[in-house]
């Protein structure tokens, strides 16, 4: 009777999947369709690959891809000590390594496999903007692999850890998000298209979350000092980390004895990142210097934050010295932190850190000094982290992050990637499931969104096809940044309110159990 | 089921957009020269009269394909046309590869690709939900497409939806609208003609049945279908009086047994056979005759290629792949099942790529995409699907032969095998489903029962190995032990490994049709 019942439970279940599509994807479990949809997503960046790179054929300072590869050849005919030092042989204002420690290393072991196979794509001075077929095609693979190697196994590390808690989780949930984490447009437009290596410090990132996530504070703060050390820009999920991390510790029946573990690890992985430049305070000095290019302006091009868009109207950089803008920045930046950092200290839960690391992600990319378009691919992280439980702000997000970089992906001839990928991911994001419970907004908001998906699109068409006014030859650039902008400040007070609306419980409840 | 079909009728739309989102990433790859002769196509039907289509020199990518597919690059060079003029520019086009040129023709495909959507569509329209999902995936995300069509450039998806949607008709039992399109794609391309022997057959036995008058008007209307189809391709080229050069065009028997790149097929077989028996007496001291021609050179003129064995000629070829067809048509004759139908057109094609002259190794397409529709029927299709795709697949490599695009052949064919893989198992974790109507049960059904999953044998999963093996040698070893000699060994142990594999499909599709139960 039992066993009878038994089938018949199993049988209904699978009468209610029946017209899932995915079932044989994900009836071996997670891992197999893990590998199913990495295998697809390698595809997809390989295939991004093909197209052309950030300042492809455009001499004399090229472009991103020019800048890691003028990375591999002073590092690796270079002595440690010299890599961050201006002289003869290493003319800094060409491309002088402005990264931390980390990404030094990686160049030098990346420039090792490119000179076993094609010494003159590296070779001292004669290699400078050098571009041939077999050169474009080592460069392409070190991302590729770099991409495979740490943001793939990070995001499974993610993934374990995240659904392992919940036993309710529907499989074919799981291999979506999955896929959407994996084929995040903005990531592999940037690092797979334009050319960087991004896809190292943000899959740090996601393994520290991860670690975060499975109460392994220590490897944490490790992973995400490599992250730091990788690329600066990581700095934006600092605040999240201290807050969730120190609001943990304060709960611990020792909280001094718990801050002082977590600082000895992060400063232990520092003085390991940096050995050859704590010698002396003057070389350490130089690198830190080499790392915060304060000259270069609040602002560069056109990005979606509040400096960029409101010098339309208020010219910050007549008004302001670059002292007192930095202070400006810092202060803004800080103020828009506080509040989620104060929730995660307040009552640190592993939900709540998720929206931490969005916010206060969120919060530099508006009001930071010195951001880049390309800085929008961090807010992207913890939004795709959340993909689950926020999908309208997901695809919210990346929809505009992808809009906010397509004057840059234009000018790298990247539009027809840029047009593909975007299809991919709004078909993966409204992925056939077999059941309706991923509704989004009711009628008024999809109202309102659809009348700005098509302004969008509008705005793709006038922009590839029509001539700016000559007064104004960054009318559309203005006009895209305006419009996401809005979008971005919206999502922005979104997810705060939303971090503080979380219950309390969750981490209650957690803690009872490990007592 | 009808409501059924409505409602998981997007999810073909959705997993074709996947895979077309894949296609225009692949646009900037690597493109063959077939590249340039559908351009050049292009441009000599936009720019000539009608009857000088089949005569005009000014390239040496001559219009080769029957008259359909030459309506069909007219209608496609009105809008190369209005893109670009120098696309369909007789001289000043030639070689043009700019930025358009390529978008256009790339994307010319992709959306002929819709055809193969409807007829994939159609052919699974009365399956249950789950059977024709898989059969999506299989048919829609497979690489061999991908890597000829997509990378290489060739348009096989399109012609293979009007074979599908052919099969489709000739599956529901509504045989005259099966002979049309498949007249039509004959009137496409002429290779397909392979088939053409089981169709009449079947269609003899099938559609012009039920009594003399009957049977007789069958034929008739039959007959004035196939005709009128065939007139409204060749009648112009008949009137402008060119027919001549057209076949002519069509039948180029002048070129040799094999391609550069040996297909796998059984001639390469023949030919190792022939060079170690002319080694082996040689080494006894026998005076052999050296040929002059070699096997590489495509063009082989009259002189005979082989030192001992005989001489192969078209007629040869001909006669043995009708004598491989044989059994099936004897089969269709005697019992002309719709549901066999599929079957019988892929081994027809098999047969025609074991046997036939000078073949493509693209033309095993012909047969392994119309057999991953039938994959799904039970767990012996299935296993020898696996195998069978894997290794066809395989065999397309060499096409890619850039380093650019080597990660994509191999993450294209890993990507399938893994997607295979658990469909497959998906598809027979039950055991129920193991033990459907195979009638050869007992081999297939003692493995599957026991563990309740798809599994291969020990045998078939030492080949796939082997496979490995042959790349790995191709790639590494060969270059580490013979450096720069032998450059012909890697492309030679592909084909003769993977024509071991498609000779063994060929043997179990034989043995399955002559196996298969008469009701």
């Amino acid at each position: 009777m039992e066993k009878r019942r038994g089938r018949k439970v199993m049988k209904d279940k699978e009468e209610v999947v029946d017209d899932d599509p995915w079932w044989w994807l994900v009836h071996k479990g997670i891992a197999a369709s893990f590998l199913c949809i990495a295998m697809f997503a390698l595809l997809v960046r390989v295939a991004v690959s093909l197209h052309p790179y950030s300042g492809a054929g455009n001499p004399p300072k090229y472009g991103d891809f020019e800048a890691q590869r003028h990375w591999m050849e002073i590092t690796l005919n270079m002595p440690v000590e010299e890599w961050y030092l201006n002289s003869t042989t290493n003319d800094l204002s060409y491309w002088g390594l402005d990264y931390p420690p980390l990404t030094a290393y990686q160049s030098y072991v990346h420039g090792l496999f490119i000179r076993f196979f094609h010494p003159e794509s590296v070779s001292l001075f004669t290699s400078r903007g050098h571009e041939s077929y077999i050169g474009k095609i080592l460069m392409r693979w070190t991302v590729l692999s770099s991409d495979a190697l740490v943001f793939f196994p990070a995001v499974f590390y993610f993934v374990f850890v995240y659904y392992s808690g919940r036993p309710h989780g529907q499989k074919t949930d799981i291999a979506w998000h999955i896929a959407i984490m994996l084929l995040s447009p903005c990531l592999i437009l940037i690092d797979h298209g334009h050319f960087q290596y991004n896809c190292i410090s943000l899959g740090l990132t996601v393994g520290a979350v991860a670690a975060v996530h499975s109460n392994k504070e220590l490897v944490a703060c490790f992973l995400f000092s490599l992250a730091l050390n990788h690329k600066q820009m990581t700095a934006y999920f600092a605040p999240a980390f201290f807050s969730h991390l120190f609001g943990k510790c304060l709960r611990h029946r020792n909280p001094l004895l718990e801050v002082f573990k977590l600082g000895l690890v992060v400063l232990g992985t520092f003085a390991l990142v940096w050995w050859p430049y704590i010698h002396s305070m003057e070389s350490f000095l130089r690198v830190l210097r080499r790392l915060a290019p304060f000259e270069r302006g609040i602002y560069e091009d056109y990005v979606a934050n509040f400096w960029c868009t409101t010098s339309v109207f208020i010219k910050w950089k007549r008004m302001f010295t670059t002292q007192s803008l930095k202070l400006l920045s810092l202060g803004a930046t800080v103020s828009t932190c506080l509040p989620s950092m104060l929730q995660q200290i307040w009552a640190p839960s592993n939900q709540g850190f998720l929206y931490g690391l969005l916010n206060s992600a969120f919060s530099f990319y508006m009001f930071s000094f010195q951001v880049h378009e390309k800085s929008i691919l961090l807010p992207l992280l913890p939004a795709s982290l959340l993909a689950l439980e926020e999908p309208f702000l997901l695809k919210w997000i990346t929809l505009h992050a992808l809009f906010s970089m397509f004057p840059l992906l234009c000018r790298d001839g990247l539009i027809l990637p840029y047009i593909a990928l975007s299809v991919l991911f709004t078909l993966v994001y409204h992925a056939p499931t077999g059941r309706q419970d991923r509704k989004e907004a009711p009628s008024f908001n999809s109202f309102v969104t659809t009348i700005i998906v098509l302004c969008s699109v509008v705005l793709h068409i006038v922009y590839l096809t029509m001539h700016p006014p000559r007064r104004y030859p960054f009318l559309f650039e203005a006009v895209i940044m305006l419009l996401c902008f809005s979008q971005f400040m919206v999502l922005c007070f979104y997810t705060n309110a939303k971090q503080w609306m979380l219950k309390r419980s969750v981490f209650v409840d957690k803690e009872k159990k490990l007592l | 089921m009808g409501l059924q079909g409505a409602t998981s009728t997007p999810h073909l739309l959705w997993f074709f957009g996947i895979a077309t989102c894949v296609k225009l990433l692949l646009i900037p790859s690597y493109h063959s020269t077939d590249f340039e002769v559908h351009r050049n196509w292009l441009a000599l039907t936009h720019s000539l009269p009608l009857s000088q289509w089949y005569s005009d020199e000014t390239s040496p990518w001559t219009l080769d394909y029957p008259p359909f597919f030459a309506y069909f690059e007219f209608f496609l060079s009105i809008f190369a046309n209005l893109i670009d003029p120098q696309i369909v520019h007789l001289k000043k086009g030639l070689n043009y590869s700019s930025n358009t040129v390529v978008s256009f023709q790339r994307i010319t495909v992709i959306l002929s690709d819709l055809c193969m959507l409807y007829g994939v569509y159609r052919l699974t329209k009365d399956l249950d939900s789950k059977r024709r999902t898989l059969i999506w995936v299989l048919v829609v995300w497979s690489p061999m497409l991908m890597i000829v069509d997509h990378v290489h450039f060739q348009y096989n998806g399109f012609l293979l939806g009007f074979l599908f949607i052919s099969l489709s008709y000739l599956e529901e039992g509504r045989d005259l609208m099966g002979g049309l399109f498949f007249a039509v794609l004959l009137c496409f391309k002429h290779l397909f003609a392979v088939a053409a022997p089981v169709y009449f057959v079947y269609l003899l036995r099938h559609y012009c049945c039920g009594g003399l008058v009957r049977g007789l008007r069958r034929l008739l209307a039959m007959g004035a279908v196939v005709t009128a189809v065939f007139a409204v391709a060749y009648a112009p080229f008949v009137y402008h009086g060119q027919i001549q050069q057209v076949l002519r065009r069509m039948f180029p028997f002048g070129r040799g047994l094999c391609h550069a790149y040996w297909a796998p097929n059984f001639w390469v077989f023949y030919i190792i056979l022939d060079k170690l028996l002319a080694f082996f007496l040689r080494k006894f001291g026998f005076a052999t005759p050296t040929p002059e021609a070699s096997f590489t050179g495509g063009l082989v003129g009259d002189s005979s290629p082989f030192s001992i064995l005989p001489q192969i000629t078209p007629v040869t070829t001909f006669m043995i792949v009708l004598l491989a067809l044989s059994p099936c048509l004897i089969k269709a004759w005697r019992e002309p099942q719709p549901g066999m139908v599929t079957r019988w057109v892929a081994y027809a094609y098999t047969c025609g790529f074991l046997f036939g002259w000078h073949v493509h190794e693209k033309a095993s397409l012909h047969f392994v995409i119309p057999l991953a529709t039938i994959a799904v029927q039970n767990m012996d299709s299935a296993r020898h699907y696996y195998l069978l795709s894997i290794v066809s697949c395989y065999s397309l490599f060499p096409l890619l032969f850039e380093v650019r695009e080597y990660p994509i052949k191999v993450l294209l064919l890993l990507l399938y095998s893994i997607i295979m893989w658990l469909v497959f198992s998906a598809k027979f974790t039950d055991g129920e489903e193991a033990k459907a109507t195979a009638p050869i049960k007992k081999e297939a059904g003692h493995v599957a029962a026991k563990k309740g999953g798809f599994l291969i044998r020990g045998i078939e999963k030492s080949y796939l190995v082997g496979l490995l093996v042959v790349e790995i040698w191709g790639q590494l070893l060969h270059s580490i032990f013979f450096g720069e000699r032998l450059p012909f060994v890697p492309l030679m142990l592909i084909s003769i490994y993977c024509g071991l594999g498609i000779v063994y499909s060929w043997i179990w599709q034989l043995r399955w049709i002559i196996r298969s139960p008469e009701s």
